[in-house]
């Protein structure tokens, strides 16, 4: 996006301060979810901003600060002190006019550098080509939905990378199906609630590759902490290979058949989708193309072939407080509705 | 000592031991008492009391927090920890507080020989002793302590629908609202008081303008505990008509509304940061002129600051609402108004400093807890300044770098001055002086402790972990810094154990403190210590801001000087 005049400015005026803050992303390495690393424009925005903040506030605490530490040192009781007690001051009306006004006039400063990024980000409008994407809180994992392709996916959201050629925001509709969840991925945006019967929206346009993490930040019960969130930031190329792959139903495989009967006959597809099956729940997420997913309950883990027999054996072993239950499957049934998962590419 | 015959008790604490009677009718008269110092006594025991609960809390929750992947506590049992540390400090540690102090000095203060309404005083205390013992009762209901009973476990502000039936089955969120209720009416009743007290009971001469600042300070927050703690308790009542009723205020499944409980908590929410922060200013205002030896500057000044700040602090309830998507024209309205607390709080900043100016400050444990307290309330008001910005909230809000300001605030703010006025007036409860050395040690270390936590939480915070989380994955980058933050915290531990061996061993081998150990200037410090039941023998009569600055400097009188 453009960069204004003001924004070089204050970027120029607080170069010493931002490299002080960048030092920090020192502790930043690997997959830290930094506010202090912005990839897209809303959390760039919103990183200009705080270094200004950071500055004003900053010169304020030198200024207090060093005051309060001049007056600690220089007025401590000496034995050298006269007898009895020190001058009686009341008061100044013209000195504390001057520390009333000032505050004041950083005040009006600091409101109008925040009014102006607000509207620029929450006000931003969204473009023709922009990706569509309704994320759906449950406790505690993530349902994406892509209404233009008709792909429900869960926990991991893939989204195309943004240029200058070619900017490419993703807009995000975002609801709840029971609690309030709160979706945040520091590196991209600042966060937004997902309220139950309120619908909110938020933006953006992530300008590097990657895997960015984030997780739940409003408190939604027991499991809260391992409800996990995952964004991948592809070429448009891959973008395209994922979503086409996720449109396609799920492949069938003969060789599984007897796992897919146990998915069907026990309470697995109560819950879960897999298209092109009879599998049609809702409640828990979209099973058709797990094998397509790094991490199994919302992140907690790894998506391995152990640790998804051990998932489905007993959740708790994970995530105690999941909503899935432990089905109570022989070892015969879980090797099989195991095998018939990892096909689901 | 006294020559009056006025209608006390009679159990005077000043007669000596065997006067008083057996330990059961000592007891007796403890529980049925009405006297404001006693009253205000069994605040403070109580929050002390629950303050080490909470902090041992705290602790734990730090133990499991010190290594990714810990399994020091389950993740049930850990929300349970971090909803009682949230709930019980706040209504059963600072509030108490507050108004121990308020109930002990005030009347001591304006000249009067107890609160305006005794009964209604004493009651209140059960009220929110019983709602404090509630909310723990919680911990042996259900599975008992060692799968930690049915205590809530929903987060301090407890966001609908999570506490609806649905989501939260069992009795825990019940005994939440009922707890909070019964104290609630506790704290209204004091509220009452404390408010009809300092306007109805002044001794003679003492206007308004030239009552004590601890006073007039505890005068405006009582109003605004009126304003704040109504909502809270309606928010409740709905609560409970919702999950026992058939009420759907905040069922959102039947088309009731999350945003309103989120509105209804926060319009209690706010003030109440400034219900338990003025309280410190307060105490503040007490401490810093007497230890350096001057008159507080700019009187006036801090009394229309106050009163400013109670004003502005009903109207920026939504700051803590930024990212539940309200317009932007909302979003800006509540980053001004939140910004514009900082004019007034910056003036009392100014005027402590003003008043350092040119004194001859002695650094005895209670000044040092003041200072402590002018360093971290500085950075806590600049960090809130940061918060107010709402687009840097969307990153920081729930965050730890929210935990670690409102910790600034509650500790590094409010518990330093607690600390200072227990130091303080303990010899005038008391009739004994705390130990200085393990003061100082308690300061020393309390200081190193707190810093070493809560400085380190802003940074993970700015790292991006979320609050309430029982646990982190080790691949994020925050190992080492909670590491610290742990710490920190035992470190904190040591320091309170430290105080409170001091406050328990110092009431029988403290140093005998006299009348005015300090050498202070309000009328409390002209009676005895501990006080006579009756409090005054005679009304006293006030000139000037500083009665016993007048008394002492008879030819340099405070009232030639004050306009």
């Amino acid at each position: 996006m453009q960069m204004g005049h003001a924004q070089c400015l204050i970027r120029g005026g607080s170069a010493s301060l931002w490299f002080l803050l960048m030092s920090l992303t020192l502790f930043a390495q690997g997959k830290t979810p930094s506010t202090l690393a912005p990839a897209s424009t809303p959390a760039h925005q919103i990183f200009d901003l705080s270094v200004f903040v950071v500055a004003i506030t900053g010169g304020i605490f030198l200024v207090v600060g060093g005051l309060l530490a001049v007056a600690l040192y220089r007025f401590r009781a000496k034995k050298t002190d006269p007898l009895g007690e020190p001058p009686q001051i009341y008061g100044s009306t013209q000195i504390e006019l001057a520390w009333t006004v000032i505050p004041v006039l950083i005040v009006v400063v600091l409101f109008l550098a925040t009014a102006r990024i607000i509207f620029a980000i929450q006000d931003a409008p969204k473009p023709k080509t922009a990706l569509d994407v309704t994320v759906i809180g449950h406790q505690f994992w993530w349902e994406f939905r892509y209404p233009k392709y008709g792909v429900v996916t869960a926990n991991e959201l893939h989204i195309p990378v943004s240029s200058d050629a070619a900017p490419a925001a993703t807009f995000l509709k975002l609801a709840s199906a029971d609690v309030n969840h709160s979706f945040w991925i520091p590196q991209l945006a600042g966060k937004t609630d997902l309220i139950a019967n309120h619908v909110n929206t938020m933006w953006m346009d992530p300008q590097k590759l990657g895997l960015y993490l984030g997780q739940c930040a409003q408190f939604c019960g027991s499991q809260h902490a391992m409800m996990l969130l995952r964004v991948y930031v592809d070429t448009p190329e891959q973008f395209d290979t994922w979503i086409k792959n996720q449109q396609l139903p799920a492949l069938e495989d003969s060789a599984v058949e007897a796992g897919r009967m146990v998915f069907e006959k026990q309470a697995c597809m109560n819950c879960h989708t897999v298209s092109g099956t009879v599998a049609t729940g809702h409640f828990g997420p979209d099973l058709t193309h797990l094998m397509s997913r790094a991490t199994l309950a919302s992140g907690a883990i790894d998506n391995t072939p152990a640790n998804l027999r051990q998932w489905i054996k007993s959740p708790d072993t994970f995530k105690r407080g999941a909503l899935m239950p432990a089905m109570q499957l022989t070892d015969e049934q879980l090797d099989q509705v195991t095998a018939y998962l990892d096909t689901l590419k | 000592m006294s020559v009056y015959s006025l209608p006390v008790s009679q159990i005077d604490p000043s007669t000596s031991a065997s006067e008083r009677g057996t330990f059961l009718e000592r007891l007796h008269g403890w529980v049925v008492t009405v006297d404001h110092k006693r009253l205000g006594i069994l605040y403070i025991l109580y929050s002390t009391f629950f303050l080490l609960v909470a902090g041992a809390e705290a602790l734990i929750i730090r133990v499991q927090l010190a290594n990714p992947y810990n399994h020091v506590l389950s993740a049930q049992v850990y929300n349970r920890f971090f909803t009682m540390h949230g709930t019980t400090m706040v209504f059963l540690v600072g509030m108490p507080f507050l108004f121990g102090f308020a109930n002990f000095i005030v009347p001591l203060q304006i000249g009067a020989r107890d609160m305006a309404f005794p009964r209604l005083n004493a009651f209140s205390f059960w009220l929110m002793a019983f709602g404090g013992f509630l909310l723990y009762y919680s911990f042996l209901g259900g599975a008992g302590l060692y799968g930690v009973g049915n205590a809530p476990d929903v987060g301090w502000f407890a966001y609908a629908p999570l506490t609806e039936r649905s989501f939260s089955p069992g009795h825990a969120t019940d005994y939440w609202a009922l707890a909070l209720i019964v104290s609630g009416f506790g704290t209204l009743g004091t509220a009452i008081n404390i408010v009809a007290t300092i306007i109805s009971m002044r001794c003679k001469g003492m206007t308004l303008m030239r009552m004590p600042l601890f006073t007039w300070l505890l005068l405006i927050v009582s109003m605004l505990t009126l304003v704040t703690i109504t909502p809270l308790t309606a928010a409740q009542f709905m609560l409970l008509i919702d999950r026992y009723l058939g009420g759907h205020f905040f069922d959102t499944q039947a088309g009731g509304s999350s945003l309103i409980w989120i509105h209804f908590f926060w319009i209690f929410g706010h003030p109440e940061v400034y219900v338990l922060v003025l309280p410190a200013f307060a105490i503040a205002n007490e401490i810093i002129p007497v230890f350096c030896r001057k008159a507080i500057f700019g009187y006036p000044a801090m009394v229309a600051a106050s009163i400013c700040i109670m004003f502005v602090s009903v109207s920026v309830w939504a700051h803590h609402m930024f990212t539940v998507g309200m317009t932007s024209v909302s979003n800006a309205f509540f980053t001004l108004s939140t910004m514009l607390v900082g004019v007034p709080t910056g003036i009392k900043i100014f005027n402590w400093i003003a008043t350092l100016w040119g004194g001859r400050i002695r650094f005895t444990t209670p000044m040092l807890f003041c200072i402590g307290f002018l360093f971290q309330f500085l950075l806590a008001g600049l960090t809130g300044i940061m918060l107010s910005v709402s687009p840097w909230d969307w990153q920081l809000h729930n965050s730890y770098f929210v935990i670690a300001h409102f910790h600034y605030v509650l500790v590094g703010a409010v518990v330093f001055c607690i600390f200072a006025g227990i130091y303080y007036w303990y010899p005038k409860a008391t009739g004994r002086l705390m130990n200085e050395t393990l003061g100082k040690w308690h300061f020393c270390l309390f200081t190193i402790g707190f810093h070493i936590t809560f400085d380190t939480m802003h940074f993970l915070g700015l790292l991006g972990m979320p609050r309430s989380i029982y646990t982190y994955q080790p691949d994020r980058g925050w190992n080492s810094l909670n590491l610290i933050v742990s710490v920190g915290g035992l470190i904190q531990g040591v320091a309170v154990l430290i105080f409170a061996y001091n406050f328990i061993v110092s009431y029988w081998r403290g140093e005998v403190a006299g009348d005015d150990p300090w050498d202070a200037w309000t009328l409390e410090w002209t009676i005895s210590s501990p006080p006579p039941v009756y409090n005054f023998e005679e009304e006293p009569e006030v000139h000037s801001r500083r009665p016993l600055w007048d008394l002492k400097h008879p030819g340099d009188p405070d009232w030639e000087y004050e306009s």
